[in-house]
């Protein structure tokens, strides 16, 4: 909460441009990241080609612009209308796809994502291909401090509305889901219903991510649909917490701040170029040492405290989220 | 008498093995009804079967009259039938309590609901809390179901079917694997429930001295084939059952499995 107020005033006080964009980032990467979470940390889904919606988003509202007078009533049009497209494609793509087993699922995922990459990449008419294209953006956030303010509280927005969703008798089901899948069914849930809103869900809110993303940087290429956005996300989330909401936003923090700084220091050696590969390291330990990521082992630490003093607090594990 | 529950020619092979064979019996609305058989009789498959998560490769079975043998267990558990498993199945990472809570929310129809804080239902906590309490678990609701003692598990199982308050319950050896002084008392839950009177219950058991008083009728499985069918009386009295079950063929079996 301290940490939220801070946030908004934080630019006021200290004025610095290259921080502003980090931080704008950053609230976007963590409004994706908590998208991916839905569907890993709440519903047990594993995809690999979150990716897909990111890039929906963003191109639906870079051509857009590009092509229409640069208003804020447009913008909010695009941003709506990538949202519109992403529901309908995960809703379509969770059909077809959420029946298979989960393995098949992801590598599903991971074609249809590499498909929206390839189909961007060919469609240069309005795509420009890898070279992208450049595009102006409304008057109003030519300020960079309006446009950090406006991500802050879509994250903010995002943050409380998922929170209450999955607090919700439907978001219990999801865990439920997630947990043990068969008995879900057992008890007279539909999974397949349940998986497709939570991926309804998540495709949309990425959706808004990436419409963000390409508004922050007025530029966009097929770099949007890469496997390296759906790897940020995962990245993330693990390392923040899944199953958590408040973890993917740490993660979020955590990985592009690494990302700046060692991008910085780049020029001391060449191998903070490969940043990557670092993170790849720092996942594989994260994944070995601290498999409920940063925000699962504090709590496991405080439950365990608490623990000694009265015996049944176990539940804050599960209850909080 | 209406058959709530009826089977007919019932089979299900896995490879070449036939597990449940031409299995064809009814159960009467309100009866309480015994499965017993030694390991392996194909008594959880029989239950897998009428449950829905294993599809029969012969034979039809019949709800209510209506035929229910390509339906979900999805369907089947809205339909009214509820069960319970041999080998613990819960939702291992979340509380006793959530664990059943769920059922009841199910129960109460609430599944698409996702604008309402869950706590916002405090129905639902409360009959979860009462159906633990009937299942003897009082005071371990804020516990994971993970770190249940296995007894506990088994009883957490039975609220679970409980709070789905289904018009046939199938119970899967509910007291296998309980330490021997909790046996009693959840016999006691499922006496009540039949003293209750608006339940059809079948009970899958292979202790026969446990189930004696309490059925009205017996089925005696072996091999994936119904070997007998009567009352406790005739089913003590049954030469086939006291040489293939009670007698020497049973300790083979055992011994073997
Ligand atoms: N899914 C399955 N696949 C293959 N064989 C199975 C399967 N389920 C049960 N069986 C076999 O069917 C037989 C009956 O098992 P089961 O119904 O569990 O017996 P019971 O519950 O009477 O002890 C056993 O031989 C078992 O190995
Ligand atoms: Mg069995």
């Amino acid at each position: 909460m301290i940490i939220g107020i801070a946030l908004f005033v934080f630019p006021f006080i200290y004025e610095d441009r290259s921080m502003l964009i980090l931080f704008t980032q950053i609230f976007i990467f963590a409004i994706f990241a908590m998208s991916y979470d839905i569907l890993l940390g709440f519903t047990g889904i594993v995809s690999f080609g979150h990716a897909m919606f990111f890039g929906i988003g963003a191109y639906c509202v870079s051509v857009m612009l590009k092509h229409h007078e640069p208003t804020m009533l447009l913008v909010t049009g695009a941003i709506s209308l990538g949202v519109l497209f992403s529901l309908i494609i995960s809703f379509v793509v969770g059909l077809m796809t959420l029946r298979l087993k989960s393995h098949y699922y992801a590598m599903l995922t991971l074609a249809l994502a590499g498909l929206f990459l390839v189909a961007a990449e060919k469609w240069r008419t309005l795509t420009y291909g890898n070279d992208g294209f450049t595009f102006q953006v409304p008057e109003f956030f030519h300020d960079r401090l309006h446009f950090y303010l406006v991500c802050l509280v879509l994250m903010v927005i995002v943050y409380f509305g998922l929170k209450r969703f999955i607090q919700s008798p439907l978001g219990r089901i999801l865990l439920a889901i997630k947990d043990n899948e068969q008995r879900a069914e057992s008890l007279g849930y539909q999974v397949l219903h349940y998986k497709i809103i939570a991926s309804i869900v998540a495709g949309g809110i990425a959706s808004l991510s990436g419409s963000l993303y390409a508004l922050s940087l007025r530029f966009v290429n097929t770099s949007v649909f890469t496997m390296d956005i759906t790897l940020d996300a995962l990245l993330m989330t693990i390392i923040g917490g899944v199953g958590t909401l408040i973890g993917p936003v740490l993660g979020a923090a955590i990985i592009e701040l690494a990302h700046h700084w060692l991008t910085g220091l780049a020029k001391v050696h060449w191998i903070f170029e490969r940043w990557l590969i670092l993170f790849g390291i720092v996942y594989i330990l994260a994944v070995m040492f601290f498999p409920n990521g940063i925000v699962g082992s504090v709590r496991k630490l405080v439950s365990k405290k608490e623990k000694k003093e009265d015996v049944s607090t176990s539940e804050n594990i599960v209850k909080e989220g | 008498m209406v058959a709530i529950l009826e089977t007919k020619n019932l089979g299900i092979t896995f490879g070449t093995h036939q597990a449940v064979q031409d299995v064809s019996f009814s159960v009467e609305k309100n009866e309480f009804k015994s499965i017993i058989g030694p390991n392996g009789a194909g008594k959880t498959t029989l239950f897998n079967l009428l449950s829905g998560q294993l599809k029969p490769t012969k034979g039809e079975i019949y709800l209510k009259g209506q035929q229910i043998t390509g339906s979900s267990v999805v369907e089947r558990t809205r339909l009214g039938i509820g069960r319970s498993f041999q080998i613990t199945n819960v939702f291992p990472n979340l509380t006793v309590l959530e664990n059943v809570r769920l059922a009841v929310q199910s129960q109460a129809k609430l599944r698409y609901q996702a604008f309402t804080h869950y706590r916002s239902y405090q129905k639902f906590e409360e009959k979860a809390l009462h159906w633990l309490h009937v299942a003897l678990l009082d005071h371990k609701e804020n516990t994971l179901a993970i770190n249940l003692a296995h007894g506990e598990k088994r009883k957490l199982e039975m609220a679970m079917l409980l709070a789905l308050e289904p018009e046939l319950l199938l119970l899967d050896e509910p007291t296998a694997g309980m330490s021997l002084e909790d046996v009693p008392a959840i016999l006691q839950v499922i006496k009540k429930i039949k003293e209750e009177g608006d339940k059809t219950i079948l009970l899958i058991e292979h202790k026969m001295d446990m189930i004696m008083d309490l059925s009205d009728r017996i089925m005696v499985l072996f091999n994936g084939k119904l070997l007998a069918e009567g009352t406790p009386r005739e089913i003590m009295d049954n030469e086939l059952v006291q040489s293939a079950y009670l007698g020497g063929l049973y300790d083979e079996f055992t011994s073997q499995s």
